[in-house]
């Protein structure tokens, strides 16, 4: 059993999965039911002093085929329950939860009081640290709150030390992903005194168009506006800007990484690409807490597979292999190999060569229907590798091509 | 399920929203898919489910009827296993698609809905047709000859519409309704149908041949066949064409004890709707063995999985009863060293309140020779496209199968008589060229 737990900017966690501030840890009722599935930690659910209102509906979803909720968006706002029930909970849960990381995400009106006052109630409460809410792209940023400090290095600086200078525990802030350079968010937090920084929040969409309605979802009373996009394909540019975080040696920082994750493989990748911790939303909306459980048995068996001690010691692993283009080897050459055992003869491959590629695929005998790579024309792009539905396509480093792989899968040029 | 509401076919679509989006997301949407190689007809198979997952159900359809006119039939007779879903690229790793499933489901949108796919032609051309017989390959050919602007006639000896789909496909296969209702939507693109009309009796063949541009024969077979063994007469003992049109049009009765002679497609249909009506045994059976049975492997597991079974290696050689049947004498049979099938001594008797004969259909050639067709056996000569060897006069669905080739399917029908439409349009074309009569605008097959 691979030592799973977390130490972040001085919080700790029996392991790297937290909630993010979001609907599933909206109240003490679900944030006991997360722990008791066996959740790390929980970011509360955005707390404010003076609780908003929020709309009906509130969230539209990308749908693939027959796959749902392939990416996400929400219109709803931070917490609109009472402060003071929200912290009366808090203090429950930790209570009854001490070993789990119990975080309050504040977002305040720009007014260093009014911050430092939520910052006392919540620590008071017995939170083991504060997340700074400088993120959701929509609703608040009317008020001057949210993405309209996030998107304002000097903002996100101003503010961050206001709580610094109030706040006994960590402070993590969390960064909005509309902006061109993350690093300069991440700066500037660090600036102001962060612990921590958490990435990423939400980016600015719009989910589809009612067709019929003629109005952007998801829509209210005949409206829609733009919201914050989240879920599964929202995590390549997640992994982007956590990297780029966590390159930067201006930053230093411990990072929570957010953005997409639904399995333990997509916490893997944060881990390596140097966050700290997990943070998991849109999963959890689709399938419930109890996906917990694969994800902790999914990262224990991995790091046991791998013979690797703990979390902390994946933690950036792969960073050294993020480069700028500038490296990268312009000799080097892959093709792609298929195997013929494998291959149904769907010709997806072919056709995505010919017509989007560099017609380097030959369809092979029509009655066999294996196709064969032309070797000299390929100039290993992976796109046959992406549309193969039985992933019967290698890309092999020309070195290898002689040694390692049948020739036959791979014929010259006829 | 047993009786007659077990017999009727579902009218709706036997899949759900929610399935049929799941099944279609399967579809890979392959390159020169083997599918539509495999589809006599040559539906874009991965097209139509490309639109059924994009929610676009009609257009799926109409990419369907496009090039299947009897394109919901089809989809519940055709035997995917042996064309496109045999074909599909999923079944060497995983299953195939469900491609007759997801065309049932396409089509039933249009059918139950009444949508109207084509619009009537804008331009009428110039020629008349006779098409004589509903069945598919008469349907098929009208179709194509009514959008291209002609004028059809269709001669039909029973009152509606469909042919086999109507009268001779059990029902709980294809019920007559959808066979009914497809074959209007055809009907209502302009063409004539003349109901009850038997062409040879009501209407002189040379008649037609002179009035028309084109006629077509889609006459099918006649009556089934008779076995002519003593008995043969009593009740309860009938063909397997009138068991079947009883049972599609709700008086069939099956007795308790059935014995159905034969092993081909038209014999599982029989048993098993026999089955379905309630027959405590059915059992068919066959002169020589199971490896010479002409029924298709999926007909035959679905007579077994209905608890038909099955005799083998045995001849009837008379039915026995006093008026009414109620016995079967049979005799074995054997293979003769050269290979082929004799009597054998032993003889065997079953018990049986009714006898269906199931060992084909007899011929049309009172109609063939009335248009004096050439013809092989009964199965009129013809080219690819359907020409016989006399000018004018065209034939395609069952009255040329000889018996071996292209399978006697509803959609080998189907393609034939596309084909013959095309060919009696350029046909007719040519000659009035030929003629120095009016030619006509670009909407010629060529």
């Amino acid at each position: 059993m691979a030592d799973l737990t977390v130490e972040m900017a001085g919080i700790r966690s029996p392991n790297p999965f937290w909630l993010a501030s979001a609907p599933p840890t909206n109240t003490g009722f679900q944030v006991e039911r997360a722990f008791e599935a066996g959740w790390g930690g929980a970011v509360w659910k955005t707390l404010t002093d003076r609780p908003v209102r929020n709309v009906s509906s509130r969230f539209g979803s990308l749908h693939l085929a027959d796959k749902r909720m392939v990416g996400f968006n929400n219109i709803e706002l931070i917490s609109d329950r009472p402060f003071e029930d929200n912290l009366a909970e808090i203090r429950q849960v930790k209570r009854r939860f001490p070993d789990r990381a119990v975080v309050a995400s504040l977002m305040i009106e720009p007014d260093k009081k009014q911050w430092q006052e939520a910052v006392r109630k919540v620590e008071d409460a017995g939170v083991d640290g504060i997340e700074l809410n400088f993120g959701c792209p929509h609703g608040m940023v009317e008020r001057g709150m949210g993405a309209a400090v996030g998107q304002h290095p000097d903002l996100i600086e101003r503010q961050t030390s206001w709580v610094k200078s109030a706040a006994t525990v960590p402070v993590i802030a969390k960064l909005t992903p509309n902006v061109t350079d993350i690093r300069a968010s991440a700066r500037a937090a660090v600036a102001g005194g962060a612990d921590a920084i958490s990435l990423i929040n939400t980016i600015n969409s719009i989910i589809g168009v009612d067709l019929k309605a003629c109005v952007p979802r998801p829509t209210v009373a005949g409206l829609g506006t733009h919201g914050g996009y989240c879920g599964p394909a929202v995590k390549p540019i997640a992994l982007y800007m956590v990297a780029e975080c966590a390159k930067d040696d201006t930053v230093g920082v411990p990072i929570s990484g957010i953005g997409g994750i639904a399995t333990w493989q997509d916490a893997v990748e944060f881990l390596l690409l140097g966050a700290w911790a997990v943070q998991v939303c849109t999963a959890v909306m689709q399938h419930g807490f109890r996906i917990i459980e694969d994800l902790v048995d999914g990262l224990n068996r991995f790091l046991d597979d791998n013979g690797i001690g703990g979390v902390r010691d994946i933690v950036g692993k792969a960073l050294p292999n993020y480069v700028p283009f500038g490296s990268l080897d312009l000799d080097h050459r892959v093709v792609a190999a298929i195997d013929a055992d494998r291959c149904i003869g769907c010709y997806k491959c072919y056709i995505a060569c010919l017509d989007a590629a560099h017609q380097a695929i030959a369809p092979g005998d029509a009655e066999a229907r294996v196709p064969s790579v032309l070797v000299d024309e390929c100039v290993g792009c992976n796109l046959c590798e992406a549309v193969c539905p039985v992933a019967c396509i290698e890309m092999v480093p020309m070195a290898e091509l002689a040694g390692a792989h049948p020739l036959t899968s791979v014929s010259a040029h006829p | 399920m047993m009786g007659a509401e077990a017999v009727q076919g579902p009218w709706s679509s036997t899949i759900s929203d929610v399935e049929a989006m799941a099944e279609a997301a399967r579809c890979l949407f392959c390159e020169d898919p083997p599918c539509v190689r495999a589809c006599p007809t040559g539906i874009d198979i991965p097209l139509f489910i490309r639109k059924i997952a994009s929610g676009n159900r009609v257009g799926a359809a109409k990419t369907i009827f496009d090039a299947n006119p009897l394109g919901s039939s089809c989809a519940r007779v055709c035997p995917t296993d042996e064309l496109c879903e045999g074909a599909c690229v999923w079944g060497k790793s995983s299953r195939p698609v469900e491609i007759g499933r997801l065309q049932q489901y396409a089509t039933d949108a249009v059918l139950e809905r009444g949508v109207a796919l084509y619009d009537p032609p804008s331009q009428p051309i110039p020629y008349r047709f006779a098409i004589i017989g509903a069945g598919p390959a008469g349907l098929a050919a009208a179709r194509e000859l009514a959008l291209a602007g002609a004028q059809v006639t269709v001669y039909e000896r029973e009152q509606s519409p469909g042919g086999l789909n109507t009268y001779g496909i059990p029902p709980f296969r294809l019920s007559e309704g959808v066979a009914v209702a497809e074959a209007e939507m055809i009907l209502s693109l302009g063409v004539r149908f003349e109901r009850g009309v038997d062409v040879g009796m009501h209407v002189r063949p040379e008649q037609l041949v002179d009035s028309c541009d084109g006629v077509l024969l889609a006459c099918g077979l006649g009556a089934g066949k008779r076995l002519g063994i003593e008995g043969e007469e009593l009740d309860g003992v009938m063909d397997a064409i009138t068991f079947l049109r009883m049972a599609k049009e709700g008086r069939a009765r099956a007795g308790r004890e059935v014995v159905v002679i034969g092993a081909g497609n038209t014999a599982m249909d029989a048993a098993t709707t026999a089955r379905r009506l309630g027959a405590e045994r059915v059992t068919i059976v066959y002169r020589r063995s199971e490896k010479e049975m002409t029924a298709y492997r999926f007909e035959y597991a679905f007579a077994k999985s209905e608890g038909v079974q099955f005799r083998w290696k045995l001849m009837p050689v008379r039915f026995v009863g006093e008026g009414a049947v109620q016995e079967v004498r049979c005799r074995q049979t054997e293979l003769d060293p050269s290979g082929a099938w004799r009597l054998a001594e032993r003889e065997e008797r079953l018990s049986a309140d009714q006898v269906i004969v199931a060992i084909g259909q007899a011929r049309r050639w009172d109609l063939l020779d009335a248009f004096q067709v050439p013809h092989r056996d009964g199965a009129v000569t013809v080219d690819e496209q359907g020409r016989t060897r006399r000018p004018k006069v065209y034939a395609a669905g069952d009255c040329v199968w000889s018996g071996k080739g292209a399978e006697a399917t509803v959609v080998v029908a189907v393609e034939q008589g596309k084909r013959a439409a095309l060919a009696m349009l350029k046909d007719a074309r040519s000659r009035r060229v030929e003629h120095g009569l009016a030619t006509e605008g670009s909407a010629w097959p060529t």
